[in-house]
């Protein structure tokens, strides 16, 4: 098992830097006033909203417990609070967390 | 070699009322106490976050792990899931790149890219001169790579406290940061159509195709909303 655990760890590191090193290749020749830098500013927020929309949706782990309008619900009233709290990130993080950790207690 | 006084600066930002580290450190401790659960002992589960650093490929591995998965399967899934990562450097490196700045720093940092190093620097790479940004970005990245690296250890360590109910709190604590963050990033119409239109078509997707939703959920949403801001701007 350790050696599979070593292997996997190189593997998943390599796996990861591999998006990140051709990233940098690709960005030589990328002016930030050109419309494929543009274009690439649009696909980085969109993947990065479809993986956090899909964890919500479809998580891998502890929160495939939650029933999905539990989740909404959370996140919903997270958002509120958010706009209300002129933008703050952490009163909205940490009503999340203890509010859906109660829920699923009760 | 590295200009210290950005590198603090771009250090101390994860102090800020923005910052990522409470989001952070929790899906961190999450992720410590689930590679424990797993059987990894203390360096390899340090080990992983130090060379991975990516949330969501190191949840792909521990998943895979725990399958039984072959290697040539791991590596797949966590590039398919960290496949992101590439727009993520594309739309990042051409902001921080300048001619007096050596290559090698470029290769080593992009290791720092990652959603919360990323969106912090998104939202304050016009503060700083074009020439000291990169050194501004290890700055952040050191800070956000070292929270990560710690919570593994605290999670760890802590395991064997954390029943499920405290495991599901700490596992909402990264989607509503990152939700939050990226609805405060919706500025333009360009990133407020990327933003709705891909938190819609990812799990549309994923009903067709799990293992690809991201990437073509992502691309069908950036394409789209690139070209409807091009057209607004005309």
């Amino acid at each position: 098992m350790s050696n599979n655990i070593i292997f996997a760890i190189i593997i998943t590191s390599f796996a990861t830097y591999l998006s990140r090193f051709l990233g940098v290749i690709s960005s030589k020749k990328i002016k930030e006033t050109s419309k494929i830098f543009r274009w690439f500013n649009c696909l980085a927020y969109s993947t990065l909203a479809a993986l956090i929309a899909r964890t919500i949706i479809f998580p891998v782990g502890a929160l495939d417990e939650v029933s999905n309008s539990i989740k909404l619900s959370v996140i919903v009233a997270s958002l509120l609070i958010f706009y209300y709290s002129k933008k703050n990130l952490v009163y909205p993080t940490i009503f999340s967390a203890i509010i859906l950790a109660t829920i699923h207690h009760y | 070699m590295i200009n210290r006084k950005f590198f603090f600066k771009g250090f101390k930002s994860v102090q800020a009322s923005d910052s990522p580290a409470i989001a952070l450190g929790c899906c961190f401790i999450a992720i410590g106490a689930i590679l424990k659960n797993l059987g990894f002992n203390i360096q390899e589960s340090i080990f992983s976050t130090f060379l991975t650093y990516a949330l969501p490929g190191s949840l792909v591995m521990a998943e895979s792990l725990l399958i039984g998965t072959s290697l040539i399967n791991i590596f797949l899934a966590v590039w398919l899931v960290n496949a992101r990562l590439y727009p993520m450097t594309v739309s990042l490196m051409p902001l921080l790149m300048h001619k007096s700045q050596p290559r090698w720093k470029y290769y080593v940092s992009c290791h720092f890219i990652a959603v919360s190093a990323w969106l912090i620097m998104k939202n304050n790479y016009q503060s700083i001169q074009k020439k000291f940004r990169i050194d501004f970005w290890i700055g952040i990245g050191t800070a956000t790579w070292t929270i990560a690296i710690i919570s593994t250890g605290i999670g760890f360590f802590s395991a064997d406290y954390l029943n499920k109910d405290m495991m599901i709190g700490l596992a909402i604590v990264n989607p509503v940061y990152f939700m939050c963050m990226m609805v405060g990033a919706m500025k333009t119409i360009q990133i407020t159509l990327s933003v709705i239109l891909g938190a819609i078509l990812g799990p549309i997707f994923y009903l067709f195709s799990p293992e690809w939703s991201i990437l073509f959920g992502g691309f069908v949403a950036g394409s789209l909303a690139f070209f409807v801001g091009e057209l607004n701007v005309k």
